[in-house]
């Protein structure tokens, strides 16, 4: 198998595991809260279903807007090939570092938030503006915590930062814990869960990411769910890859490769009941204590690489 | 690096963390769980350099620490706001996302000022001073953005708190007659500070001490 064959294989893999990991975790959070939990493939079936039905769209609809939902799963597709999910050895890695991958993500969003707005409802700009300021005061943090884990390792690209940090003798980083608590925050507040926002909400006065797919039907909705679906597979599995990157696939190591796919499915289980389990524990906070929550995360993040040139660990 | 350092290092940032954990919180009783929280930190920390430097004396100051500042004057503090009956509100001065921004540029100011004195020392614990010197400064910060009497204290015990850090990590700690007579200090104005809140509020009907500038010699 060549390079360029497994990072397709990857991306690939990434875009059709990734609603079995909402599936997980909504099954998760159905066992916390005492519901009946639906189906781990209930997002399958939802896909399917919006596929086979006729789209609606606005007569003032423009072109953007009927490219946006491509151009959303496109951008998450490209970063399922970006990450190192199952191994290290990614030809496309080279090419886009940590920084390009926070780029991608941003370019997906202003392509949401002026879909959005492109059919002048209320509800469409008030939800782009709402997830502007969130995207807006999630970046740093983001940023900031991947160059503690890049200073750690000497490098921005994903890769090398999962080679060092898998192959350094175990060492307590203080700076890490910092940056991996930056993340966790940032995480909840980019793929739009409770203590920011709520993925489940049918109140459009409380929407933030909702709130700018409201005007999306059938196939187009669906493409924008399975990236919304893809968004937090790649979140979770960067995640992984900065603070936990024990089992993943060295380069030219095909065998490894069984391991590294158990490895994985045991932290996604991990992780997704976790990410329920946060859920079910907080509350959402109001939409103005947001901005307060996220300088939080930066200003963890920043510790985190403050500590690391002090006590350089 | 050792382990200890290592440990040391972890439960120094641990201390950070809840320094701006208390810049950031609006419940009178948060703060006083953090305090506990910070003064268990610290005395983890004694204990980890009292163990791996064999310093017999910081054995009995990470006891003296546990008993003092994670039991008894957490226990007296929350006695004075049941009685005060003062449990949710603190008043900034400046909003919290602003308050931590300061402290963010207080931390490295500290960071930057210990690094050079950390680079010569030698002992175990040389890299945390610039942490024990960031958490003093984010204590004065708190007591300067705090309108309340009560937060203030608090902010004034997470100084003694830095202090103590300090000495501990600058020279494995004062001599045992120097840290029992400081404790006995905070611990005595801790009571007096007690009795201050209650003349404030019987005098002014609040514990705001801005009503306190009011207070003319007649």
């Amino acid at each position: 198998m060549d390079h360029h064959g497994f990072a397709l294989l990857q991306s690939v893999f990434v875009v059709l595991a990734a609603p079995l990991l909402m599936g997980w975790v909504n099954q998760c959070r159905a066992w916390l809260q005492n519901r009946a939990a639906p189906s781990i493939r209930l997002p399958y079936y939802t896909l399917a279903k919006l596929f086979h039905k006729d789209a609606v769209i606005a007569r003032d609809a423009s072109p953007l807007f009927r490219a946006t939902p491509y151009i959303l799963f496109g951008c998450m597709w490209l970063a399922g090939g970006i990450i190192p999910v199952l191994a290290t050895d990614l030809p496309f890695a080279p090419a886009a570092d940590v920084i390009a991958l926070v780029g991608v993500f941003a370019l997906a969003r202003v392509f949401a938030a002026l879909a959005a707005m492109d059919i002048g409802t209320s509800f469409g700009g008030l939800g782009a503006r709402r997830e502007m300021l969130i995207g807006f005061l999630a970046e740093p943090a983001m940023l900031m915590t991947m160059f503690t884990a890049a200073f750690i390792s000497g490098s921005t690209q994903l890769t090398t930062i999962v080679e060092t940090l898998a192959h350094r003798e175990f060492a307590i980083h203080p700076s890490l814990a910092f940056a991996g608590l930056a993340f966790l925050m940032v995480l909840l507040a980019e793929n739009a869960r409770i203590p920011i926002d709520n993925p489940t909400t049918h109140l459009e006065l409380t929407m933030i990411h909702e709130a700018t797919i409201l005007e999306y039907s059938a196939r187009h909705l669906a493409l924008l769910e399975w990236a919304t679906a893809i968004k937090l597979f790649a979140y979770m599995t960067i995640g992984f890859a900065l603070f936990v990157p024990w089992g993943i696939a060295e380069a030219g190591d095909w065998a490894a490769l069984p391991l590294a796919f158990v490895a994985l499915a045991f932290k996604l289980a991990v992780g997704g009941a976790g990410l329920a389990l946060l859920e079910t524990l907080l509350a959402k906070v109001r939409l103005l204590m947001a901005p307060e929550f996220l300088s939080a995360a930066f200003l963890l993040a920043v510790l985190g690489m403050l500590i690391h040139f002090l006590v350089r660990g | 690096m050792s382990l200890a350092s290592q440990l040391v290092n972890l439960l120094a940032a641990l201390l950070l963390l809840i320094a701006f954990a208390m810049l950031s919180q609006r419940r009178i009783l948060t703060l006083i769980h953090l305090l506990a929280w910070q003064g268990a930190a610290l005395s983890a920390s004694t204990f980890v350099v009292a163990y791996s430097t064999g310093q017999g004396h910081l054995y009995y100051s990470a006891v003296l620490t546990v008993v003092l500042k994670v039991v008894l004057i957490p226990w007296v503090l929350h006695r004075l706001i049941d009685n005060l009956n003062v449990r949710w509100d603190v008043e900034t001065l400046i909003n919290i996302p602003t308050t931590m921004l300061i402290g963010i540029g207080l931390a490295i100011f500290a960071f930057a000022l210990a690094t050079p004195i950390s680079q010569m020392a030698s002992t175990l614990t040389r890299s945390t001073l610039g942490i024990a010197l960031a958490s003093v400064l984010l204590a004065f910060l708190m007591m300067i953005v705090r309108r309340k009497a009560v937060p203030q204290v608090i902010g004034f015990l997470a100084m003694e708190n830095g202090l103590f850090f300090a000495a501990t990590s600058a020279t494995y700690g004062m001599p045992l007659v120097v840290e029992l007579g400081v404790a006995l200090d905070v611990l005595v104005g801790t009571f007096i500070f007690g009795i201050f809140f209650f003349h404030i509020r019987e005098q002014f009907d609040s514990l705001d001490i801005q009503h306190m500038e009011k207070l003319k010699d007649r």
